[in-house]
């Protein structure tokens, strides 16, 4: 066991009690002088054969330093570091680096970046494919550490509302965090009183810097909310049923009375969509640039905003359809129906991919959280519902509300907030991928008119709700997430930033049929292809094959390395072959015989035709 | 069964067995065919003449008399001869067309049959087998040869490190060029380095001097190597203590191994009992000297006996059960040995209740001595003497109450607020203590009338011990409860959940609107309404689930649902009902007061109707058709090859019978179970996405034979956006990197660090550059 030699005082005084005990140690200096008087004896090496053992060492090392990169256990500190090199890399005075080697990596942010599901038990492999494993696994743990370590540069840290000595947060009022917050902070909590168009649809851009909002009496209005400079602001003079920015802030869809209509941020009209009318909802899936539609018709229409095409068009059979939320994972539509069912789709497949009995009365809100784990569902029952939207598609909490929640909304970091009548709540789980508890609220308000629309805004902790008496901009502690991607929604981005990065996204475009339930089933192989193609080379095989060789191809489940084995011993299997008819060939016969038998009746073939007889009688 | 291998076409097979005399027309039959054949030019090719076939004539026709000769006699067997080259030879059919006999496999066998003669012929040749051959002595040329390929492959064989090293590499750039060492490190730099001015010659004259390092202030690997070094006995020492270690450990898995292997069950059963007894008697030790390390045995033992039940066999279904089931009967031993194996099951799944019972007595009496003992005690011995907070379900709910109870004392509140509060605090607690007892005897369904009769020993109870205003307080407390209770029953039984709410809603809103204005009194106010919804909650909480259940499944009837059914269905739509109605409990169902709406009655009442009309079980009902309609729909058909008129009468108004049909019905395929088969609310599309599957692998590449093992190493994503930077490039970087404009030359031992110290080995390397 190698161990790093102690630094500072510790040292002399071990020294001394070793000297004490055995021999006293050589000092180099006197090398020159002992040299040619222990020239026979086992003497210390020389200092030129040192440096060149020490030189393999080095590889090594570092691959003992690779392999243990992370420590499984969470809280030990790390060990490798004491296992590396005994400090050959010492500095002139002396000094040695107290923390040499890379710094540790704590697990569970490492685990995060892990990608390989290993739960699955793989069949059992050979040495050649299991090192491709093992290489692969090395790999992902060194891409894993490194991303875990860049985590550094994430420099904000998440936060939320604490009471006092279990001090309800539900009982703090906006005016109290507003009067705790700097002032910046305050800034952002704001009313807009418009009363006069009626109850508000409202959006946010996608890096959460701009708020478009719709009245139902055509007021439509953009803005940049933080510098509270309006873009645009016009009257449609028809009713506005829903607002949505497209991938940038520059164009808007605005669902009006009859069809559907683009601007830009100048607030002048681009284009009308005819082909989609009367549309309740709009959402928009931003990395397959696809605008999603439910109309009053009971279609989901799909409109690929980048070249202007609709990709597809669903009737949904269930009715009018008002109400649609997207989920950001995987870019499924989900639909709220008045049967109680919400349906899953994708512009791929003419059917939902999933069906969802979730309330007894009809479903009035719907909302998926970012990570897709959880979808929140309201319903005429008055009942708030948490379901698993991993596979199972079970309620895992349900609460009933006094007068039920008619919209719903999740924030970046999964708090839930609900809508009713004129009050909102906001529950708050425990982490981020957790599901927000329903006991208590985290925070309540009420608002001056009963809520219309309900959004978080992103990278902001704030909440948007627009009601029937404006637009209220709330603190929300803790919604949002605090570091953005300054490279995929830089909310402080120029617009030559924007130009550039719209470019990007562009090439960077998912095509909508690769929406899907599992979008990581992308990275699986086309299992039932792949055996009809081993099939069918097998099949190619037998026919090449003379006759007598075919009763070893039987193209039942032989994989490809059986099959090569068993080529070459064909010869010597010969013999056996010609005592008894190719069993091969036998099959194809009886295969055969069935077809025949009905195209030439049973009197052709007599052994066939007294089987069948024999059936019949 | 005789194969004939006269004709190159394909194998002509006879079945059913032939005596030789037949075999031998067969052959004679064959004869003539080919005769009669002979005249067609199919089976020769073109090029055969005519004389040729008149001499085949001729041979044919002394085989003829041959064939004839054979009849009457034993079958004697011809030597089949080629004589001449038959048109085709082939490696997989044997041509027998010299001899022009018929090869008939009876020939082949006879001879395994008898005939001692044979048997030592092959003795013979069993011998001659045996014997080795002597090889050949190698010629002068291949010595050289052979000689001269070990030497190459020796030499060659120093380069297949570096061969492998390449194959390895990550990337490989060319043309090699040898690695630049990297600024050696200022320790190298500085050993190298001599004192030249004078001053420096100073300095160190006077370190030498002083014996003092130079460089390193510390010890010298040398000197550390003899320090770290072990003395010769410390060597032999430790050497002998891990052999010691190994022996031990070897004999050990031995004996390990040996007694794994003892099938004996009578010695498993003894070494059972005796480990048992051994067991026992170590316990009974342990509760003399320390009572509680014992309980944590028993408690131990507790585990164990709930581990056993969980995975305890069907009790009388085993192999061996079953065998002495038969037996019974009969035999005296077996049905003892059948009872007490009954017993031992009996006694696994028996709880032991009676350790628990009196530990909590005890905190019972507790709690009567002192009332007023702070909850967190109370609480941590509640937890503490129950291994398992499930099985204990009704007690479990009284511990939640006690930390929800506990809670709201921890909540920062005004003092003057929390005083009344916590007195009323002590009182619900001896109460609940009381009920406890109670309900160990009465079933948990009477819970709530019970409660009205165990409120006068309460109030008693805490009439000895504290002042009367405790006790008024409590009265109101134990009216509320009631009536909370009360409400919650009927909730229960009301197929819609809400209507509690919407009527606690109403005198909690009557409460609130003065208040509504004036903000910390109304926070005040929600308070003590949280509470009491708790309080309400809990009650219902206790209910057992087995209770709920049966309260569901009186229910059922009393629903829209009432039209019998198929049983199977039924069982869904309760299933379904049970997610869709229980499982949002009622518990949940705390209205948070600020966000009751002001309700008229007339809008509740209409609320109410809406409510009535939409919560039918039609929705389930619809939701379940249209599931067995997407089963049906995604299952294989079956299809029908029956034809009407074969093999009986056809016509109108006749259809074929039921056997025929069966006969003819080819079964669809059982695809593979449903995902959604266990999921009772939701419909799983099963078709595949075509157009995503276009985007999927097909293939495995080479060394992988199975899907699972490709599919790790693409799980993970390369990508900018996945990846850092620097792993995303060093993840796609080339294998290959060529340096445009340069010539790309051989390897050479020099580039790779050998020396290229023998000519042979350079003229080798030169030859074989790659």
């Amino acid at each position: 066991m190698e161990t790093v030699p102690k630094l500072g005082n510790n040292v002399p005084p071990k020294k001394d009690k070793l000297q004490g005990k055995k021999k006293k140690p050589r000092r180099y200096w006197e090398e020159e002088t002992t040299q040619t008087a222990a020239g026979a004896s086992p003497g210390p090496p020389r200092k030129r054969k040192r440096n060149r053992e020490l030189r393999p060492q080095k590889p090594k090392n570092t691959h003992s330093t690779k392999k243990s990169r992370i420590s499984k256990k969470p809280q030990v500190p790390k060990k490798p570091r004491e296992r590396r090199s005994p400090g050959p890399q010492r500095s002139l005075s002396g000094a040695q680096d107290p923390f040499t080697g890379p710094a540790p990596v704590p697990v569970e942010v490492v685990q995060k970046f892990c990608r390989i599901d290993k739960s699955k038990k793989l069949p059992r492999s050979e040495t050649k494919i299991r090192s491709r494993l093992e290489a692969a696994e090395a790999q992902e743990e060194e891409i894993s550490v490194k991303a875990a370590r860049s985590e550094l540069l994430l420099a904000e840290e998440p936060g939320f509302l604490e009471g006092e000595d279990g001090e309800d947060t539900a009982k703090i009022c906006q005016a109290d965090i507003v009067e705790a917050v700097d002032i910046a902070s305050a800034a952002k909590h704001f009313d807009l009183n418009l009363r006069q168009f009626g109850p508000y649809r409202l959006n946010y851009s996608r890096t959460g810097r701009h708020l478009a909002f719709g009245g139902r009496r055509g007021h439509v209005a953009a803005l940049d909310w933080v510098t509270k400079k309006l873009m645009c602001e016009i009257n449609v003079m028809e009713a506005v049923r829903d607002i949505r920015f497209l991938h940038s802030e520059a164009l808007l869809a605005v669902a009006q009375n009859r069809w559907l209509h683009i601007y830009d941020n100048q607030g002048i009209e681009l284009h009308c969509i005819r082909r989609c009318d009367r549309i309740t909802q709009l959402e928009f899936l931003p990395f397959h640039f696809l605008l999603a539609t439910a109309s009053e018709t009971g279609f989901l229409t799909y409109l690929d905003v980048s070249v202007g095409k609709i990709v597809a068009a669903l009737n949904a059979r269930a009715g009018r359809l008002n109400i649609m939320t997207q989920n950001p994972y995987n870019a499924v539509i989900h639909l709220g129906h008045s049967n109680g069912t919400v349906s899953l789709w994708s512009p791929a497949m003419k059917e939902p991919l999933a069906k969802i009995l979730c309330h007894r009365g009809g479903v009035r809100a719907v909302a998926v959280d970012s990570t897709g784990t959880h979808m929140a569902t309201s319903g005429l029952d008055h009942q708030l519902k948490i379901f698993d939207l991993r596979g199972t598609f079970q309620p895992l909490s349900a609460r009933t509300l006094p007068q039920g929640a008619g919209h719903l909304a999740f924030s970046q970091r999964g708090l839930l907030a609900a809508g009713m009548g004129d009050v909102v709540n906001i529950w708050a789980g425990q982490g981020k991928a957790s599901p927000p508890s329903l006991e208590q609220p985290y925070l309540t308000h009420r608002l001056s008119g009963h809520v219309h629309g309900l959004q978080f805004c992103p990278f902001e902790d704030v909440l948007g709700v627009g009601h029937s008496g404006g637009i209220t901009s709330m603190l929300v502690p803790g919604a949002a997430e605090p570091n953005f991607d300054g490279l995929e929604s830089n909310p402080y981005r120029s617009r030559k930033q924007r130009q550039e990065w719209e470019v990007k996204a562009l090439l960077e475009k998912v095509p909508a049929e690769l929406i899907c339930l599992d979008p990581r089933a992308l990275a699986e192989v086309d299992v039932i292809s792949l055996e009809q193609e081993e099939k069918e080379r097998l099949e190619r095989l037998v026919r090449s094959r003379p006759p007598r060789a075919r009763a070893f191809l039987t193209p039942t489940s032989c994989p490809h390395h059986v099959l090569r084995s068993a080529v070459p011993c064909l010869g010597s299997l010969f013999q056996v072959s010609l005592l008894s008819p190719p069993s091969g060939l036998r099959s194809r016969h009886q295969a055969s015989l069935p077809a025949k038998a009905k195209a030439e009746g049973p009197q052709l073939y007599s052994k066939s035709g007294e089987e069948e007889e024999e059936g019949h009688g | 069964m005789s194969l004939s291998a006269s004709a190159p076409g394909p194998c002509e097979i006879q079945a059913g067995e032939m005596s030789s005399s037949r075999a031998a027309k067969s052959s004679l039959l064959a004869l003539n065919q080919q005769g009669e054949l002979e005249d067609l030019p199919r089976d020769y090719p073109l090029s055969t003449s005519e004389d040729e076939g008149d001499s085949g004539g001729e041979r044919k026709h002394q085989k003829l008399l041959e064939a004839i000769s054979s009849l009457d006699g034993k079958n004697r067997r011809k030597l089949a001869e080629r004589s001449e080259a038959s048109p085709k030879v082939s490696e997989f059919s044997v041509n027998s067309e010299g001899s022009g006999e018929k090869l008939v496999l009876s020939d082949l066998l006879e001879p395994v049959k008898t005939s001692s003669s044979l048997a030592a012929v092959k003795k013979q040749l069993n011998r001659v087998k045996s014997k080795k051959t002597v090889e050949l002595p190698l010629h002068r040329e291949e010595i050289h040869r052979e000689v001269a390929f070990n030497k190459t492959s020796q030499v060659l064989s120093k380069w297949d490190p570096v061969a492998q090293k390449n194959w390895q590499a990550e990337q490989l750039v060319f043309p090699l060029s040898k690695q630049q060492s990297i600024f050696p490190p200022i320790e190298h730099v500085v050993s190298g380095w001599k004192a030249r001015t004078p001053l420096e010659q100073e300095i160190f004259n006077l370190l030498h001097k002083n014996k003092q390092p130079v460089t390193d202030p510390l010890l010298t690997p040398t000197e550390k190597a003899s320090l770290k070094a072990m003395s010769l006995e410390e060597v032999k020492m430790r050497r002998a203590e891990l052999q010691r270690a190994r022996a031990l450990q070897s004999y050990y898995e031995a004996r390990a191994r040996r007694e794994k292997k003892i099938k004996s069950k009578k010695y498993h059963k003894l070494l059972k009992k005796g480990k048992a007894k051994q067991a026992l008697k170590e316990f009974e030790k342990l509760r003399k000297v320390n009572p509680a390390a014992a309980l944590e045995e028993l408690e131990k033992l507790e585990k164990a006996r709930m581990m056993e039940r969980m995975s305890l066999k069907p009790q009388n279904s085993g192999k061996w059960a079953k065998s002495k089931a038969v037996m019974a009967k009969y035999d005296l031993e077996a049905r003892q040995a059948m009872q007490e194996q009954l017993a031992r099951n009996k006694e696994l799944m028996q709880k032991i209740q009676v350790a628990s019972e009196s530990v909590e007595e005890e905190g019972g009496a507790e709690e009567e001595g002192e009332p007023f003992v702070p909850d967190v005690v109370n609480e941590v011995q509640v937890k503490a003497d129950r291994p398992n907070p499930w099985m204990f379900r009704n007690h479990s709910g009284d511990t939640k109450e006690a930390e929800v109870q506990g809670d709201p004392e921890e909540l920062a509140e005004p003092a003057a607020q929390e005083a009344p509060e916590s007195e009323e605090e002590g009182p619900v607690v001896a109460e609940e203590i009381l009920l406890k007892e109670f309900e160990e005897r009465r079933s948990l369904r009477q819970k709530s009338g019970l409660n009205q009769i165990a409120k006068p020993v309460g109030s008693q109870e805490a009439k000895d011990l504290s002042s009367q205003e405790v006790l008024s307080e409590l009265r109101a407390l134990s009216q509320k409860l009631n009536r909370e209770s009360h409400q919650s029953r009927k909730q229960e039984l009301s197929s819609t959940r809400t209507v509690l709410a919407v009527q606690r809603g109403e005198p909690s809103g009557e409460e609130e609107e003065p208040l509504l204005l004036q903000r910390p009194q109304r926070a005040r106010t929600l308070d003590e309404l949280e509470e009491l919804g708790k309080e309400g909650c809990f009650q219902n909480k206790e209910l057992p689930r087995a209770a709920v259940e049966g309260q569901q499944l009186e229910r059922n009837p009393s629903n829209h649902l009432g039209v019998p059914k198929e049983k199977k269905r039924k069982e869904q739509m309760t299933d379904l009902q049970n997610l869709l109605t229980t499982k949002s409990p009622s518990m949940k169902s705390l209205a948070v007061p600020t966000t009751v709406e002001e309700l008229e009655d007339e809008e509740r009442d209409q609320r109410q109707t809406i409510k009535e009309a939409f919560a039918g079980d039609d929705v389930i009902r619809d939701f379940l058709k249209e599931k067995r309609e997407a089963v049906e729909a995604s299952k294989p058909k079956d299809v029908d090859l029956t034809l009407p008129g074969w093999g009986e009468w056809g016509g109108v108004g006749l259809k074929p019978s039921a056997k025929k049909r069966r006969r003819f019905l080819i079964k669809g395929p059982e695809g593979p179970p449903r995902k959604d088969k266990n999921l009772p609310n939701v419909i799983l599309k099963e078709k595949q996405n075509i157009h995503a599957v276009a985007h999927q692998v097909r293939m495995l590449p080479y060394p992988f034979t199975h899907h699972q093992q490709f599919e790790r190493t693409i799980q993970a994503p390369i990508g900018s956006t996945w990846d850092p930077q620097r792993s995303f490039q060093k993840l796609t970087m080339p294998k290959v990197v060529t340096k445009p404009g340069h010539i790309i030359k051989p390897i050479k031992a020099e580039d790779v660090g050998y020396r290229s110290s023998s000519r042979s080995d350079l003229s080798v390397v030169q030859r074989n550059p790659k």
